[in-house]
């Protein structure tokens, strides 16, 4: 079965003549209305990890999912081992090796079932034979030596609810080669993991690497994907741009590629002045979660809030809009206090938060992108008291979509049809429409293309330009760097550190969110 | 500005199941109309068209209170309970006490939308799910009323415990309420009020986004709990007209009167969902699945099906609507 591995393993996927695993030829497939892939060339060789890298929407997902036999529509080859192959049903790809890890890890698991039992999904539904007694000690047994093989230390008998996400994601990996498995795709895995917590994913893929698995690694994180992939693809609308050896290619030309125009300066410089301390937050406590926080932003400033996954910053950020019921401390805005129990005070006092899970928490995704824009301010667009003014609506929904060159079709579009980014475009659009006071961003360039993201530092810079005060929650560090005044540093729900971002470093701030270098 | 190149045709199937979505619902009207006009000639008759719309009123009235709180997310099942306690309330106003048509409408309205606030309280603050709670509360206020009415039939010049006859007496305008025209009148009234309500007013879009995303409608800022509650009060409000106007039709208070009415509100509140593809519940898509119900009942009868067979041919239609919305949601 894997013959002809230490050939393929030595060389890279576009040299000619190489003959590698997995060839993907002239893939192209449509839905009601889109042209999702445009003839797309693709491959990986075994034993390496391949980057497939596109901004929102370029169809990276989509090539995986007919990779994976999620769909059965498309046109176009697949050859696995120089044999055409025929994958129209998950169980076809699955019986030839080919497994998908999805990026949201909580629907393909189940949390009330233990780690062992979850691991042996697959083999508990197809494999058990006339069989219906299930034997408890084999199953943990030959759980944990998959776990084992993987250097995965998490006990099989412990339930899925109780893991953290990382550990969710390791158990994952270990139920797709559990089985037989060639081609491993990996969708945003790091998306949600911390620092160390990829440190240790990678260490799992660079064994599979050299078990002669190929790995597609599907990220928007670039310098991790210097650190693992051996070979790049980049997408773009459905097309395929350009596939080389990842190490032929410099960062600002992947991103070129990407984009398809040349990137220009990712952080926006726009000169603002800073006034005095507009929002002031004492002792800040969530049990559990806050502890004792002190923090200000000035009129005009954008604070940033680094730390790393799980530090508290999504705590810390509900707690200030009146998102938990236990947090207690005060908030003051402009020198008066303020009474918030609820993010419907938040909001009436001149509050914004652009919540982290955008799908559960930001967007109304049944509902219409106008509808979305106008949740928080609709008492503007009424008339004889509750009456709804559509016409206004429409108008200002209008103006936000140019504003944010959100993509889509109208205002009437159901917001679950647009990729993330325009997702996030929608769900902070709905704030600025509200023209608070002081805006809150948790995570806002979370699953976001690098086009979107730009355009999203730009708003932040604007708002604070404006007079606003932001805070900015993020966990990515060169954002942190790239766009704030002053920097807070979360530690174990504690802010341990407070710097200026100009006099400061990515290395350090990163240094304090690992809790170092306090004495 | 779409990076996404629209297709120039859709397939036929696909065309031909959004066409089915949108108006399934209403051409299945139009065909039981057709067919029960053509093998009964007295269907069509303007007596029977309205003798329809009087038998589907009351349920359409409890209907519509449940769309409210489905809208929210929620699900009220205590309306057929409550619309029993009403019933109850009203009539022995009348009869037990002799009070006046204002009063005993008026209390009986007081009365039950502490029946909503208790929902609400218990919905909202316990975080049960709403169907299991209100299935509860089903039981307590179903028993509450039985209780009050010490598990007899209230009517006029009935026994008391004491041994003598009842003296109240029914108000005449009550009964009219009960009556054509003013019974469908109301019936209409209640969906159009609701269906602007819905429709029109940010009150109604804030229950549409609550329902679709309740954690997301919070950090909106919108008061999830106010409308939570608010929703509760009208579906118990409904279910308390309902209830009334029950009364004033047949003049007594039987033993869980209300209670047959819940599960045709339900079916014609989920058939509703399918409605011009609306996908969510809503006023003029819950009158016409009760329409649909109502239609089928008269037109069966007719054609003399037992009523016993009745309820496989309603479950059916339900079946029916409910395969139609939930295999959208699944594409």
């Amino acid at each position: 079965m894997r013959s002809g591995l230490e050939a393929t393993r030595t060389r890279p996927a576009t040299e000619p003549g190489a003959a590698p695993l997995l060839q993907m030829k002239r893939i192209s497939i449509s839905f009601p209305g889109v042209k999702a892939l445009d003839a797309v060339d693709f491959q990986a060789a075994a034993g390496a990890a391949h980057a497939l890298i596109g901004a929102n929407g370029a169809g990276k997902s989509t090539l995986m999912k007919v990779l994976s036999g999620a769909y059965s529509h498309y046109e176009g080859e697949i050859w696995l081992d120089g044999r055409q192959v025929n994958i129209r049903s998950p169980k076809e790809a699955k019986d030839l090796g080919i497994q998908i890890v999805y990026q949201e890890v909580d629907t393909a698991l189940i949390p009330n079932l233990s780690v062992g039992e979850n691991i042996m999904l697959d083999r508990m539904v197809h494999d058990m034979g006339g069989r219906q007694v299930i034997r408890w000690n084999g199953l943990h047994q030959e759980a944990e030596a998959v776990l084992a093989r993987m250097n995965i230390r998490v006990p099989s008998r412990k339930l899925v609810s109780e893991l953290t996400l990382a550990e969710k994601q390791m158990v994952l990996i270990a139920r797709a080669v559990s089985k037989q498995c060639r081609i491993l795709v990996l969708d945003e895995p790091t998306a949600p993991l911390s620092h160390s917590e990829t440190e240790q994913l990678f260490k799992l893929v660079r064994k599979l690497k050299e078990d002669g698995v190929a790995i597609i690694f599907i990220s928007h994180r670039l310098p991790e994907l210097y650190e693992i992939c051996d070979d790049i693809t980049i997408m773009r609308d459905g097309r395929h741009v350009v596939s080389q050896r990842i190490a032929d290619i410099a960062q600002p030309k992947v991103v070129e590629h990407m984009l398809g125009a040349k990137m220009e300066q990712q952080f926006p410089h726009i000169e603002r002045e800073i006034g005095q301390v507009a929002f002031e937050a004492r002792s800040l406590h969530d049990p559990g979660k806050v502890q004792h926080v002190d923090f200000h932003i000035r009129k005009g400033e954008i604070v940033g809030l680094a730390g790393l996954v799980g530090a508290g910053k999504t705590e810390l950020c509900r707690a200030v809009f009146g998102a938990s019921s236990t947090s207690t401390g005060e908030i003051s805005l402009n020198g008066k206090r303020l009474r918030i129990s609820s993010p419907h005070d938040a909001v009436r006092q001149g509050i914004a938060l652009v919540p982290e899970e955008r799908r559960r928490e930001g967007v109304f995704v049944e509902e219409s992108v106008s509808a979305n824009l106008t949740a928080s301010v609709l008492s503007r667009f009424t008339k004889w008291g509750s009456w709804l003014s559509f016409g206004k609506e429409k108008q200002a929904a209008r103006d936000m979509i140019d504003q944010l060159g959100i993509k889509t079709p109208n205002e009437k579009a159901r917001v679950k049809n647009l990729s993330g980014g325009n997702q996030q475009k929608v769900a902070i659009g709905k704030w600025l429409l509200a023209d608070a006071d002081v805006y809150i961003f948790d995570e806002p360039t979370k699953g976001v293309d690098v086009g979107a993201k730009r355009d999203i530092f730009q708003l932040v810079a604007e708002l604070a330009k404006r007079g606003k005060s932001v805070l900015y929650a993020s966990s990515e560090l060169s954002e942190i760097v790239g766009i704030t005044d002053r920097v807070y540093i979360m530690y174990d729900g504690a802010i341990t550190k407070e710097l200026d971002t100009r006099a400061s470093t990515e290395e350090e701030i990163l240094l304090y969110c690992t809790g170092g270098g306090l004495t | 500005m779409n990076t996404a190149k629209p297709l120039k045709e859709k397939p036929a199937a696909s065309f031909a199941f959004d066409f089915l979505y949108k108006y399934g619902t209403l051409i299945t009207v139009a065909v039981l109309i057709l067919v029960f006009g053509t093998v009964a000639d007295s269907f069509l008759s303007t007596s029977n068209i309205i003798n329809i719309l009087r038998s589907i009123s009351i349920v359409t009235i409890i209907a519509v209170g449940l769309t409210v709180s489905l809208s929210v997310g929620g699900f009220d099942l205590s309306v057929g309970s409550t619309a029993t306690l009403a019933n109850a309330l009203v009539i022995s106003m009348f009869v037990w006490h002799g009070q006046q048509i204002g009063i005993g409408i008026g209390l009986t309205l007081l009365i039950c939308l502490a029946v909503g606030l208790i929902n609400a309280f218990l919905v909202i603050n316990f975080k049960i799910d709403d169907m299991l709670m209100t299935l509860a509360t089903m039981f307590i206020f179903q028993g509450v009323a039985m209780t009050y009415t010490r598990g007899a039939t209230i009517s006029q010049n009935m026994i008391m415990p004491s041994g003598d006859f009842a003296t109240g007496k029914i108000p005449t305008a009550f009964e009219k309420i009960g009556q054509v025209p003013w019974i469908i009148v109301i019936m209409v009234l209640v969906v159009l009020i609701v269906h602007l309500f819905l429709t029109y007013t940010k009150h109604g879009r804030y229950m549409y986004m609550i329902g679709g995303n309740r954690e997301a409608a919070a950090l909106s800022g919108i008061p999830v709990s106010r409308y939570r509650l608010i929703a509760y009060l009208v579906s118990a409000l409904f279910a308390t007209i309902g209830g009334i106007i029950l009364g004033a039709r047949v003049m007594t208070a039987e033993v869980n009167s209300g209670g047959p009415y819940l599960m045709d509100a339900v079916a014609a509140a989920f058939i509703g969902y399918s409605v011009f593809g609306a996908g969510k519940p809503n006023a003029l898509g819950t009158f016409v699945g009760a329409v649909l119900i109502g239609i089928l009942q008269n037109g069966l009868i007719m054609l003399s099906v037992p009523y016993y067979a009745m309820d496989i041919v309603k479950g059916s239609v339900l079946a029916l609507a409910l395969a139609l919305t939930y295999y959208r949601k699944r594409k």
